[in-house]
């Protein structure tokens, strides 16, 4: 059956990380440069860079490799798999390779990228591993596409109703069809609610009028209430799902732009050391 | 005094046409008679540009007109000027109603009363029907019309559309995205119209997008709108058009009421014909599309043929040198003649037939000389081909574990007919055991043949139960021992959901399933509770027979099922003689209990396979499921899709249902029986042993299968041209991005009309792509999972 990308294989890819940090920690410790204390210039220094900077043109691969299709090889499942736990062993090898020195240099710029890059990676991980289902539950079978066609016909209905019940109900109607925005910048998207929503101010106001309605109005006042609440709830869902959908895609814009400056960086931090050393 | 004339040809397609020009070139007098005002009325509906392909390209073209792939004004114009040309005698408008007579003498009445003699009559009236027509005063002003090619093509008008049939409502329904649209309905509902249709115009009703007027009958129609009777009195709809959908009368109720028979009620049966293509009233033929020829060279050549057959020419039929090279692999350099008599003197199931049953039969068919030892299709294949033994002997291998097994079939017999009738895997391979002679015939041709012969039909059936029990219930006893259980066996249908028995009645029968599949399900909590799935195949019903217990669940068709009802005493009796039949069911009994008890613990895994398959899982192969707890809704399954099949994608991720966290996305299911196949003209979908139904590259383009389809997961497509690799893309940003759309100067060629041919694309199961299908490997997550439904069912069923 199905499963995840993080007991994929019984793990392989995480033995295979494992196994790659269990042996750079080990020569690590015990190793012993002939000078001061460990860095990037011994062989080991040179060893660990070196599996770094390939482990970082392999990563950055998987942006090609998903979009070529129908080339046979390991399936995108595998390399994503082993591109989660190997970016994570780059954390212990690339932090080895610096023996833990750290200044304002371009060496250390690239070693920040690279960790912003991860950590960016931590986090699509975790939104990938809890959104999905959040997102399923939250849509209860229909699509954002589905959900707005209801939306959008539950304006309709809001229209019809309201014209019986006077010109200050029509306005408050017309503008809640018209001003009641789903998504928006990022910081929207991500909040999955709007503060000002014109639908809920509209229900608000509507339900204060109701509460002064004659007689004769009350059917209509407690339809269009009906229909505002429906609409209200529908239109919490579709933001919660744009919220998802936002969560699901954010991190990206940080991990692949930064990956290209940390692509970058390496190529100065490599061609500083070897030409200037 | 009523016209007189040699031949009266009846309906002006390629295959009336093609006759029409041969009797105007050969100066036999004739007419040709259409009851349109313009010629090829199925052509001339075609949408504008639309391409006309010329298959099969094989097949020589006999005719006096000429005929090639080109676009439907082309092939019309040509069509047009060089009838002219030869100067045929046609006559427009002219409906036949009646004939009468005999060869020699025939009378046509025409629908305006006139009459024409004629000493042969032509048919060639294909079989698109008579459209009806409103039947009342005013029914031919210019803005009534009786069909809608582009619904787009009208706006800001007031349209009335007659009939609330599927195509009345499908048609109100496009035209109200731009014009205000009423609907009249005879009745006071709507009635036998697909679901999904009800759902949508009772909606629409319900949202006043379109009016509906009950209960409606219609008057006659004025200069500015339609009279309508209904119950309250008459009333004048004032409206700018009106389409009249009131479907079309059959053109086989015709062609029966002049006395020519058809062999049976099904609606693929075709009239039994000579050689020369005459009925067996004398002196009227029949051609083209009514006589099984839907391709219009093939109903070129007919119409050419058919004339010089009644001038008592001899010809030798246009696909003869097709014959000849079928058969040239036959040892022996014989005649096409001599091997057809051979055939047909060698296999009793095709003595029944025509010759020109028979070498359409074997136009179709692909002659085989294995040597001894040649393996003829292996055990768990996909195919679906029938095979008829001229010559030689092969043995069907019926133990996989055990080689030595093997029942023989020599000259004159046939095999394969189980994979035809389940539309599941070969049950058994089959070797030829010397040199041999073989026909294989693919599904369609046989389906064909069986609808319309009535002795293949029955030799088919008698010996389809034999194997079948032989196969899945007693493996390896003679059919003689199974004689008296074999007596008992009836074939019995059932609908979708329809119960074959129910849980707690007697039990006195087995119902082995010979099609479709059955759900079984028990009552829990006093509600009806899947437990699991059983497919063709497959035998339910043994429990109660051997427990002698009531009915331990309720079995219900899941597809439309047919099934082998099989008496309980002769069964009984069956196993109390044979000790392996009888363990072996035991066994199964078993298992089927532990499965009982399993399932009553696992109320959750019932729901599952119940909602599978409402998705018509049931009668799926290989379906595309997606796991929503892991899909992140990248879409690279889709774009994976649109990259290796030329830019469209043939699945929707997003689209189609979700039960928990099981998502069942629009895509092709493999179908056991595909819809699609039912009605391909070229004969273009085809099922390969891995089991993919895919399109060939003799797709004509025509939307059968899209409209077939109940699933939607056929499109028509035009190809795109190539587009920039990826590294240009990503680099330089050339060209569309991997499965983004494309049009513009990346889409399909637009130097031809209508953009290139569209033709049917659907899901191929990625058969060429290396590495299997490309949704599923491009899956960076893996929620996505393509599954032989039975299997799955089994693994739902035993905890997931």
């Amino acid at each position: 059956m199905h499963q995840s990308i993080l007991v994929f294989r019984n793990f392989r890819y995480l033995k295979w990380a494992a196994s790659v940090i269990a042996a750079a920690v080990v020569l690590y410790v015990f190793h012993s440069p002939e000078y001061g204390l460990p860095n990037g210039g011994t062989w080991l220094g040179y060893v660990l860079g070196t599996i770094g900077a390939v482990l970082i043109l392999w990563l950055m691969w998987f942006g090609i490799r998903k979009r070529r299709y129908g080339t046979g090889g390991a399936p995108v499942e595998d390399w994503l798999s082993a591109h989660v736990y190997l970016g994570l062993a780059l954390i212990v090898i690339a932090t080895l390779h610096t023996g833990f020195q750290f200044g304002l240099n371009v060496h250390t710029l690239a070693y920040g990228l690279m960790m912003i890059v991860i950590v960016s990676g931590i986090l699509g991980l975790m939104a990938y591993i809890r959104v999905p289902e959040l997102m399923t539950n939250n849509r209860r079978g229909m699509t954002l596409t589905q959900m707005m066609h209801e939306i959008s016909d539950l304006d309709t209905a809001c229209r019809e109703t309201a014209l019986s019940l006077g010109d200050e109900i029509n306005q408050i109607v017309l503008k809640a069809a018209r001003d009641t925005r789903i998504g928006g910048n990022v910081l929207r998207q991500l909040s999955g609610n709007d503060p000002n929503c014109a639908t809920r101010q509209a229900n608000q106001a509507v339900r204060h009028l109701a509460d002064h309605a004659p007689q004769v109005q009350a059917e209509g006042f407690r339809s269009l209430l009906g229909l505002l609440a429906r609409k209200e709830e529908l239109l919490a869902r579709a933001r919660r799902d744009v919220r998802f959908k936002a969560f699901l895609d954010i991190w990206l814009f940080v991990h692949v732009p930064l990956s290209f400056a940390l692509l970058a960086a390496l190529m100065a931090h490599i061609a500083s050391v070897f030409l200037y050393w | 005094m009523p016209d007189s004339v040699k031949i009266a040809i009846v309906g002006s397609g390629p295959a009336g046409l093609s006759a029409a020009g041969r009797a105007a070139a050969t100066g036999v007098s004739h007419v040709l008679l259409e009851q349109r005002d313009h010629l090829s009325d199925t052509i001339y509906k075609y949408q504008k540009g639309k391409l006309v392909m010329a298959t099969p390209d094989v097949l020589p073209l006999r005719s006096d007109l000429s005929f090639q792939i080109g676009i439907r004004e082309e092939v019309l114009g040509t069509w047009g000027t060089q009838i002219t040309g030869l100067k045929a005698n046609i006559r427009f408008n002219s409906e036949v109603t009646a004939i009468k007579g005999e060869k020699g003498n025939f009378e046509l009445t025409l629908s305006d009363g006139s009459a024409i003699n004629a000493e042969y009559v032509v048919f060639a009236i294909g079989l698109q029907g008579n459209i009806r027509l409103l039947g009342v005063p005013g029914q031919d002003r210019e803005w009534v019309q009786y069909q809608l090619n582009d619904p787009d093509e009208y706006s800001d008008e007031t349209i009335v559309v007659v009939g609330a049939g599927d195509a009345g409502i499908e048609n109100a329904l496009a035209l109200t995205k731009q014009n205000s649209v009423i609907i009249l309905n005879r009745g006071s509902e709507f009635v036998r119209i697909k679901q999904g249709n009800l759902t949508a115009i009772t909606t629409a009703i319900e949202k006043n997008q379109i009016d509906c007027i009950y209960s409606a009958e219609t008057a006659r129609v004025d200069d500015d709108g339609i009279v309508v009777k209904t119950p309250q009195g008459e009333t004048k709809v004032k409206c700018d058009r009106i389409i009249a959908r009131l479907g079309a009368s059959p053109p086989r109720k015709f062609v029966e009421a002049c006395g020519i028979k058809f062999p049976n009620a099904d609606p693929s049966s075709l009239p039994e014909l000579s050689a020369q293509y005459e009925s067996n009233v004398p002196g009227l033929y029949v051609i083209g599309a009514l006589a099984g020829y839907p391709l219009i060279k093939q109903a070129m050549n007919q119409g050419y043929e058919v004339i010089e057959y009644i001038q008592g020419k001899q010809l030798k039929p246009a696909d003869e040198p097709l014959l000849e090279q079928k058969f040239a692999k036959i040892p022996g350099n014989r005649s096409v003649l001599e091997i057809l008599a051979l055939i047909q003197g060698s296999v009793p199931l095709l003595s029944g037939l025509t010759t020109l049953q028979l070498r359409e039969f074997l136009l179709d068919s692909n002659v085989h000389v294995p040597r001894g030892g040649d393996v003829i299709f292996e055990r768990n294949d996909y195919t679906n081909s029938f095979y008829s033994i001229v010559d030689g002997e092969v043995n069907i291998l019926i133990d996989p574990e055990d080689e030595t097994k093997v029942i023989s079939l020599g000259k004159g017999a046939f095999f394969g007919e189980m994979g035809l009738l389940s539309g599941r895997r070969r049950t058994a391979t089959v070797m030829a055991s010397m040199p041999s002679l073989l026909i294989e015939t693919p599904r369609r041709s046989m389906i064909k043949l069986i609808n319309s012969v009535e002795s293949v039909k029955r030799v088919m059936d008698e010996a389809a139960v034999g194997r079948q029990i032989q196969t899945y219930i007693a493996p390896g006893i003679p059919l003689s021992d199974l004689q008296e259980l074999i007596q008992t066996v009836k074939v019995e249908k059932f609908g979708q959901g329809e119960v074959l028995f129910r849980e707690g009645e007697a039990g006195d029968c087995l119902y082995l399933i010979q099609r479709g599949s059955v759900t079984v399900s028990r009552e829990v909590g006093g509600k009806e509770a899947v437990i699991s799935y059983v497919a063709a195949g497959n035998y339910v019903g043994e429990m109660a027979l051997i427990s002698k217990a009531p009915r331990s669940a309720t079995i219900r068709a899941a597809v439309a099922v047919e099934a082998l009802r099989l008496d309980g005493g002769p069964f009984q009796a069956l196993m109390a003689r044979n000790e392996a039949v009888r363990r072996t069911i035991e066994a199964r009994y078993r298992g089927r209990m532990l499965q009982n008890i399993e399932s009553t613990e696992q109320p959750e895994a019932g729901g599952i396979i119940q909602f599978l398959i409402e998705q018509g899982l049931g009668e799926a192969t290989d379906v595309l499921l997606i796991d929503e707890a892991l899909c992140v809704r990248c879409d690279n399954c889709e774009k994976a899709c649109a990259e290796t099949h030329q830019g469209t994608s043939r699945l929707n991720r997003e689209a189609g249902p979700t039960y928990q966290t099981i998502h069942v996305p629009t895509s092709c299911r493999h179908c056991e029986h595909p819809h699609c196949m039912v009605d391909c003209p070229p004969d273009a979908l085809r099922r390969n042993a891995n089991g993919e139904v895919y399109i060939t590259d003799s797709c004509i383009g025509c939307g059968n299968c899209e409209r077939n389809c109940p699933y939607g997961v056929i499109h028509m497509a035009a190809k795109p041209r190539k587009k920039p690799g990826l590294l240009q893309w990503l680099l330089f940003g050339r060209g569309p991005g991997p499965g983004q759309a494309v049009s513009g100067k990346w889409g399909p060629d637009s130097k031809k009309e209508d953009g290139g041919p569209k033709k049917a694309v659907k899901c191929d199961m990625c058969k060429d792509v290396t590495g299997g299908p490309a949704c599923v490997r491009a899956c960076p997550t893996g929620a996505a999972l393509r599954v032989e439904p039975s299997e799955f069912f089994k693994v739902v069923s035993s905890g997931l």
